[in-house]
């Protein structure tokens, strides 16, 4: 095919043809930065938690009023929970992986007298947590009952300066583990809280999220053999079949009530709710991208083809002459999807550039990773693909113009 | 004139339904787009408390140890008990008010309510006059009451109406946490977004409930809720902050003019060069006092995504404008031979590029009409997220105006370069080729 003759014509229109490639230009910068954020979104949905995501159930409940008992509560309470038929598994937790509130954190060291953090970590605690949660295990073991030390405790050794009263075993994920101790092995190493508080790492487990602040490295998690319970804030997490859930939720709290009426219930959820929940925001973002990128997309076809509509129309005359000097009808209908794909091209070419831009811009205000190469070659062919879509109707059209115009006047 | 050249451009508009039905929706969609998004940040970054906020400033100092230190770092965002009650009590700003969040539980008198937990602000006096806080029924509470730990309880009118029927409650007990409270005030409509005064609680939503005096929350062993940030060792559960090495109060004061905050900086570092002295304070003065958008500024609360959007959405109106040009120009230049007869008729090039404006303008109105339905149709969506913000999400008569111009503008802008373009036509040659 000649793209002379196309070239000179479109000499013609300048102005129209320039603001074609730009539309083409600025529709491939947003939809290839737009489908990246879309990516990344749903990359941040898949993090593993590390837990037994589809077989736990949350109950959190405040006293009313200060409870001097409460220690002794939390242990018949979780017994209770216990003898419910399909309970697996109960403990008390401080927060679980991947849901939204606050979280427990702490700045961890690798020397006693180490000026700055090596890493932010945060702090599980909870009696009876490890199994509940379903983390796998790797290296090392999980904690014995005698290590673990009861919250009050331990704040009150901390602020009497007596450390005899912390607990001295960790257990870490093998994330974090791999951050502070690349290549080696975690087991028996000191971790050091505070002004260099040692910590024996006892125990490594494959997965297990941070409740939130994932930037912070969502999987650089320690877990502590410390026992919770109400007044601390502390959820009762249950591990049953994933279809008792809803039924073993209701026993549940049935059970807690009976127990002591006077609680007031925080929280009731099974995990799998609470992670949707953590992700709402992630999901809604993602859905008001996806449905940008459709209405762009559209809006570039149906402007390729009004324009294309109107130069047919306009050169039904030319059409007409060409036709009778003896073009074949695909020699028409090549003519405008030739001139599509260059003016498509040029504008693939400019928006590659522009892309490139909108995601050094992104880079610098929202942490964003650089676009892949990958994102170039496929844009460009979803927008080539596009404009001889939209060519397609108005060139058929042009190519069916019968040469007998050419010797009708206006 | 306009009335005939209005004709004509509905008249033309009509020949070409399809297309000018695609220009209109291109414009609809682009300005509806803008305009949720916009409205969505105008809301967000607005002032929570108009008039006043040029008055009211965060301070900052640092009292961590030296352990990590580094000049030129941020001082903490919160103070401690010691350094709250100590600024609190130098009485240096022309109003101060400490303050901390928590959670007690409400025992209703009527037996048809279970108890519920309810947020709380626990705070100080000037609290309720320097935030400008109206009241329905009653007032705050004294320095006295401060002083002495009163049990004295002002609550929210939402509150008040669900435990009380709205009316006047001042006087009434309040059970909280098993511990009897009189109600002293019912606050009137008070929502200022964001929750500026403690972000680490929320950015945006419902205020609290149920408002105590500080000290009446800490004798009795009320937790906090909200950021605890601790250095050193920390130490100290929610219950038992006041010796603890951290930061879990936020410090607020009013500063009537420039040169008083000037005044009251200095007299935060000389508190920090004392406490350096006295050996609390192990870093140099490194303090902060920064006023109420500065702060907000300073903690970046209007989330990235909504920033985001609004990028986005600002570049599909650019490319639904650059579309409308296009087809617009196309549509014109088609008219060349029209347009080359009215000129040699007599019509002047001015006369045709406002008939060609009108044109134009008249998709634009349109379009824009359409973007404002959308734009309350998208706040309307967005009204559904379940984000904190959601329920400010209105479009207020300022943003109203906003879109209009915004509409006009941008078709006006649409049809400038096409009505243009097509009076540049020289009329003898199309006639000719015609």
């Amino acid at each position: 095919m000649d793209i002379l003759p196309i070239l000179s014509t479109l000499r013609r229109h300048k102005i129209t043809a320039w603001l074609l490639i730009l539309e083409i230009a600025l529709t491939c910068a947003i939809v290839c930065n737009a489908v990246f954020l879309i990516s990344q979104r749903l990359e941040r949905m898949r993090i593993p938690s590390g837990v037994a995501e589809h077989e736990l159930v949350q109950i959190q409940l405040a006293n009313i009023g200060n409870r001097p008992d409460a220690a002794a509560r939390a242990e018949t309470d979780l017994a209770a929970l216990r003898q419910i038929p399909g309970v697996q598994q109960a403990a008390l937790t401080n927060q679980l992986p991947l849901s939204s509130g606050g979280s427990w954190n702490s700045g961890v060291k690798l020397e006693p007298q180490q000026q700055l953090d090596t890493a932010n970590v945060v702090q599980y605690m909870g009696q009876n947590l490890l199994p509940t949660l379903g983390t796998r295990l790797i290296a090392g073991r999980e904690f014995r009952p005698d290590e673990f030390v009861d919250y009050a405790d331990a704040v009150a050794a901390l602020q009497s300066g007596n450390m005899k009263g912390l607990p001295q075993t960790l257990v870490i994920t093998q994330a974090l583990a791999e951050r502070l101790w690349p290549g080696r092995s975690a087991l028996g190493r000191p971790l050091y809280f505070g002004q260099g508080i040692p910590f024996r790492v006892i125990g490594v487990i494959a997965n297990l999220a941070r409740p939130n602040m994932l930037e912070k490295g969502a999987e650089y998690s320690t877990v502590w053999p410390i026992r919770l319970n109400l007044t601390q804030g502390a959820s009762y997490l249950i591990r049953c079949a994933p279809q008792d859930r809803e039924q073993i939720l209701k026993a549940a709290l049935a059970k807690l009530k009976q127990l002591d009426p006077r609680r007031v219930v925080l929280e009731k959820r099974t995990w799998d709710e609470a992670r949707y929940e953590f992700f709402q925001s992630d999901r809604a973002m993602a859905s008001i991208l996806v449905g940008v990128c459709v209405a762009l997309l559209i809006v570039t076809a149906l402007g390729i083809v009004g324009l294309a509509s109107f130069w047919v129309s306009q050169r039904r005359r030319m059409i007409g002459v060409r036709r009778a000097l003896g073009a074949t009808r695909s020699n028409i209908l090549h003519y405008f999807q030739t001139e599509n794909f260059l003016l498509a091209t040029v504008g693939i070419g400019l928006g590659m550039v522009l892309s490139f831009g909108i995601n050094l811009f992104l880079m610098t205000h929202y942490e964003l990773p650089r676009l892949p190469a990958i994102y170039f070659p496929v844009g460009a062919l979803l927008l080539w693909l596009i404009g001889q879509l939209a060519v397609l109707g108005p060139a058929l059209r042009a190519a069916a113009v019968p040469p007998v115009v050419a010797t009708r006047s206006v | 004139m306009f009335g005939y050249y209005l004709e004509m451009a509905l008249r033309s508009l009509r020949r070409n339904r399809m297309l000018t039905a695609l220009m209109v929706l291109a414009i609809a969609l682009g300005i509806g787009a803008s305009m949720t998004t916009l409205t969505v940040l105008h809301v967000l970054s607005g002032d929570p408390l108009p008039g006043r906020s040029d008055a009211l400033y965060r301070a900052q100092v640092d009292p961590r140890d030296s352990n990590g230190y580094e000049p030129g770092k941020e001082p903490m965002e919160q103070v401690s008990w010691t350094d709250g009650m100590n600024l609190l009590r130098a009485k240096r700003a022309d109003r101060q008010a400490l303050m901390t969040g928590g959670s007690v539980a409400i025992q209703p008198e009527q037996l048809a309510l279970d108890p519920f937990y309810e947020d709380a602000r626990f705070t100080s006096a000037d609290f309720f006059p320097m935030f400008g806080v109206p009241f329905q029924y009653g007032h705050g509470w004294s320095s006295a009451d401060d002083d002495s730990s009163a049990r004295v309880a002002v609550i929210s009118s939402e509150l008040n109406n669900k435990l009380f029927g709205g009316g006047d409650s001042t006087g009434r007990t309040l059970r909280m946490q098993d511990i009897a409270f009189r109600i002293i005030g019912v606050l009137g409509d008070w929502r200022p977004n964001p929750h500026f005064y403690d972000l680490d609680v929320k950015n945006y939503g419902e205020n609290e409930g149920v408002y105590l005096p500080l000290s009446t929350s800490q004798d009795l062993l009320f937790g906090h809720d909200g950021s605890n940030d601790c250095w050193g060792n920390g130490g100290g559960d929610q219950y038992h902050l006041k010796n603890a090495p951290c930061v879990w109060l936020q410090f607020w004061v009013q500063l009537d003019s420039p040169a008083k905050a000037v005044a009251y900086r200095e007299f935060l570092v000389h508190y920090s060069q004392e406490q350096k002295n006295l050996g609390r304070f192990q870093r140099p003065p490194n303090v902060r006092l920064r006023d109420l958008m500065h702060w907000l500024d300073y903690n970046m609360v209007v989330p990235d995504d909504v920033r985001l959007q609004t990028w986005l959405a600002l570049g599909f109106l650019l490319v639904c404008l650059v579309n409308t040009v296009g087809l617009m120009l196309a549509k014109f230049m088609r008219r060349a031979g029209e347009l080359s007869v009215r000129r040699a008729l007599g019509a002047s090039r001015r006369a045709l590029f406002g008939q060609l404006l009108i044109e134009a303008g008249v998709v634009g109105l349109t379009g824009g009409i359409g973007g404002l339905l959308l734009a309350f149709l998208g706040l309307w969506l967005v009204r559904q997220q379940p984000t904190g913000y959601a329920k400010l999400a209105h479009l207020d008569p300022a943003m109203l105006l906003v879109t209009f111009l915004l509409a006009v503008g941008a078709s006006l802008l649409a049809g400038l370069l096409p009505a243009w373009r097509a009076c540049q036509i020289a009329p003898a040659l199309q006639l000719k080729s015609n």
